[in-house]
């Protein structure tokens, strides 16, 4: 399917313009441009002599990649296998979905009224094949090519829809092969030897005889359950509630095949065009429905920019994008294994605050402070947190001070210090604006850097030695010199990086 | 002849020994223990003036004495939640982690509270932070829900703190609103504890220049359940309770020489070396 915007005949042609082999040359044309001739690669120069009152405005690559996805997007309430094909093309694989909406031709033509009907102009073609597809629509915009009549269908096409580049297209128009159907009956050994596999191939494409696939915009769902309205539907509570519906479906359909959603993604299509799609996550497999529809109602509660249903929704969607296996689970007499509750919990949290709010503290295997400890989403982590139990070290003697601060600092903070030198421990120091007189002082515990780290071309930092220092009021803190004094640098910094209760 | 006890005697002594283990493994798994209300135990004299240790099914406050003490309130939260076996989740501010420093695992470890029990929730504000301690306190798996926004927001007032309390009321687990660094206002928690640190000790081999384990002033400022106080002590990161700091015994003069007399508010500084990590 291509699209090219259309204009009222009144109005003066329109083409856009791109800088191509040193000149601003037309990238693309209106209807009302192309009636009078001019066509994509003419030059504006050329284009501006014909037609004087022709209107040119800057080609827009990036803006016109994003209509073209948001069409894309808008395209899957046909099919959840959407994929953009190159700068202009659509590509949907309606297996099994065309009998929904009255076989393939009324598919077809309820696209493109519906394209049309929102201003773009759209042509379509159905085929076996990707390619074949794309050809038609470009050369024989609307047909329908029956099962297996690809050969026939793409024989009266130019070579031009096998997409070679254009030294090999002026090598076949010179040897007077024009139409595909030319090329397809000739011997395959003497055309690979000629112009490369890679006509031979796209030419199999084109036949019917080989499907390469095609990569969809958005992960393909494992289930969904959706809901169509005859009216756009423009009450949010009713959304809502449809939700709440789905969810139930939901339920059902992962009960029958013993399974559990740990994603799951809502999409709301506006009759207008617009896709919002809201995305949930658990930290377990789940498979409740009033579960899942409370998990939506937190996520859309907590939404920053709120659902928006314009002039109404006419297809909401729920799918279930990653699933696990969940066996049917009895529910014992007893009291329920601890902490089993709180899966629920995470998942609620994390949905309304989202997923990198929630964390659980896991231990990492490196002797550098800041990197001894990573936090990680609850919902990944909070089921195995018996594995992350070990890692950590034993609690303090009782009659020792603690080796780490229970609070550090993400980014050390710079501190005025007097410190002894070359490597004695500070006197007083200034930090946030208070000086702070040390009554008492430990260390030094010197942390050298991961040399090995520099072999991958990073700086790995300098030698720090901590110190815990506890001033004439009782508060503790730990703070370091960077840099050997002599060695590594002859003005050390110092800097408080955590603090001890 | 070698005299066997009556087997109904070796019954009942039998019974008695399972009810004490079961007594022994309720109180390490933090379930209430008995009729009476349940308790989180903190130690020592604190349990004792608190009748038993701080009630769990209630709201607590903790502020710190005076400005500057926001490490010490961070430490008391750590220790009600390593008093406790269960899962402890700590919603707090992104201002408060800001200020305060990131709670980091190796040091909570090195407390004596386990972090893969930590559940911690970063909010963006005041709302979110009370609006998910309300949510957490609905879950009686947790063992503790500890709230942390920072400042003085409005928004923290009577009906704010008896929304929390009253759900710490029904589901009986404590809640801790920690506010490092604000000023009490109207409260419906049964507690108020102010925390300050305490400087180390002097006391047994310990070199005068050396740390101690941690130290707290701490007080129940206010208390609906029984009387207030004042409590110095420390922290035992092993047994996993509060001590009472041993008195303090000033460093001993030099006995060669006289002692100085010593301008005020002058510290003596000394300095040493002791391994560490």
């Amino acid at each position: 399917m291509s699209s090219s915007a259309g204009a009222a005949p009144a109005d003066p042609p329109l083409v856009t313009v791109e800088v191509k082999a040193n000149a601003r040359r037309i990238a693309a044309v209106d209807a009302a441009a192309a009636r009078l001739g001019l066509h994509p690669g003419l030059t504006l120069a050329d284009a501006q002599a014909r037609v004087p009152q022709t209107e040119a405005v800057e080609a827009d690559a990036a803006a016109d990649a994003a209509l073209l996805t948001a069409i894309a997007s808008w395209c899957e309430r046909w099919t959840p296998f959407v994929a953009v094909s190159g700068p202009d093309g659509i590509v949907l694989d309606i297996t099994g979905c065309a009998h929904l909406f009255g076989g393939e031709a009324a598919l077809l033509s309820a696209m493109t009224e519906r394209l049309a009907a929102t201003g773009l102009a759209a042509c379509g073609a159905v085929a076996g094949t990707a390619r074949a597809a794309l050809a038609l629509a470009r050369w024989r915009p609307g047909q329908v090519v029956p099962a297996g009549g690809d050969r026939e269908a793409v024989a009266p096409l130019p070579v031009d829809a096998l997409g070679l580049d254009a030294e090999a297209g002026r090598s076949l128009a010179y040897l007077g092969l024009v139409r595909i159907g030319d090329i397809a009956g000739k011997p395959r050994a003497a055309l690979a030897a000629r112009f490369g596999s890679v006509l031979v191939e796209r030419l199999d494409e084109l036949c019917g005889a080989a499907s390469p696939p095609i990569s969809p915009l958005n992960p393909l769902p494992v289930y969904v359950a959706e809901r169509r309205f005859a009216e756009p539907m423009g009450d949010e509570a009713t959304a809502r509630a449809v939700l709440a519906d789905l969810a139930r479906d939901l339920a059902g359909v992962l009960e029958r095949h013993g399974e559990g959603g740990r994603r799951f993604e809502a999409a709301f299509f506006r009759s207008d065009g617009a896709v919002r799609r809201v995305a949930a996550g658990t930290a377990a497999p789940l498979r409740d429905g009033a579960r899942l529809a409370g998990l939506f109602r937190e996520r859309l509660a907590a939404l920053a920019d709120p659902l928006d249903p314009g002039f109404g929704y006419d297809v909401i969607r729920l799918s279930v994008t990653a699933a696990e296996p969940l066996a049917a689970t009895q529910s014992g007499f007893g009291a329920e294994p601890a902490g089993a509750g709180l899966d629920q919990l995470v998942d609620t949290l994390s949905a309304r605050l989202g997923p990198r709010r929630v964390t659980c503290l896991a231990a990492q295997d490196s002797h550098i402070p800041e990197r001894a400890t990573v936090r990680v989403p609850a919902q990944k982590a909070w089921r195995s947190r018996e594995a992350l139990a070990h890692d950590w070290a034993e609690p303090a003697a009782a009659d020792a001070p603690l080796a780490r601060p229970p609070a550090m600092f993400p980014v050390p903070e710079p501190v005025e210090t007097l410190a002894q030198v070359p490597d004695g421990p500070p006197l007083r120091f200034r930090w946030r604006r208070v000086l702070h007189e040390v009554a008492r002082a430990e260390g030094p515990e010197r942390i050298a850097p991961e040399w090995w780290t520099a072999l991958d071309g990073n700086r790995p930092g300098l030698t720090r030695d901590y110190f815990r220092v506890e001033d004439t009021q009782g508060r503790r803190f730990w703070l370091y010199r960077e840099g050997t004094y002599g060695r590594e640098t002859s003005t050390p910094q110092w800097f408080l990086h955590g603090l001890f209760p | 002849m070698p005299s066997f006890p009556h087997p109904q005697q070796a019954q009942r002594e039998d019974l008695a020994a399972l009810r004490r283990r079961i007594v022994e493994m309720e109180r390490l798994s933090g379930l209430p223990d008995g009729p009476a209300r349940p308790r989180l135990s903190l130690g020592g004299s604190l349990d004792e003036a608190l009748g038993g240790g701080l009630a769990r099914d209630a709201l607590h406050e903790a502020f710190p004495a005076e400005k500057g003490n926001a490490a010490a309130v961070l430490g008391f939260a750590l220790a009600l939640a390593a008093g406790t076996r269960k899962p402890v989740l700590w919603v707090r501010q992104d201002m408060a982690a800001l200020e305060g420093g990131d709670i980091y695992g190796p040091g909570c470890a090195a407390f004596g509270l386990d972090p893969s029990r930590l559940i911690l929730v970063a909010a963006a504000d005041a709302a979110d932070t009370l609006g998910a301690a309300e949510e957490a306190l609905g879950h009686g798996a947790l063992g503790l829900v500890v709230a942390e926004p920072w400042g003085s927001p409005r928004l923290i007032d009577l009906t704010a703190t008896r929304r929390l309390a009253l759900r710490s009321e029904r589901s009986g687990v404590p809640s801790l609103l920690l506010r490092p660094g604000a000023d009490p206002g109207p409260s419906a928690a049964a507690t108020r504890w102010r925390v300050a640190a305490a400087p180390s000790r002097v006391a047994g081999d310990v070199p005068a220049f050396c740390l101690g384990p941690p130290a707290f002033a701490l007080e129940i400022e206010r208390n609906r359940l029984g009387p207030t106080g004042h409590f110095t002590v420390e922290w035992n990161a092993h047994a996993r309770r509060f001590t009472p700091a041993p008195r303090r015994a000033l460093p001993a003069a030099p006995a060669d020489r006289p002692a100085a007399p010593q301008p005020a508010g002058a510290s003596h500084v000394v300095f040493g070396w002791r391994r560490t990590g």
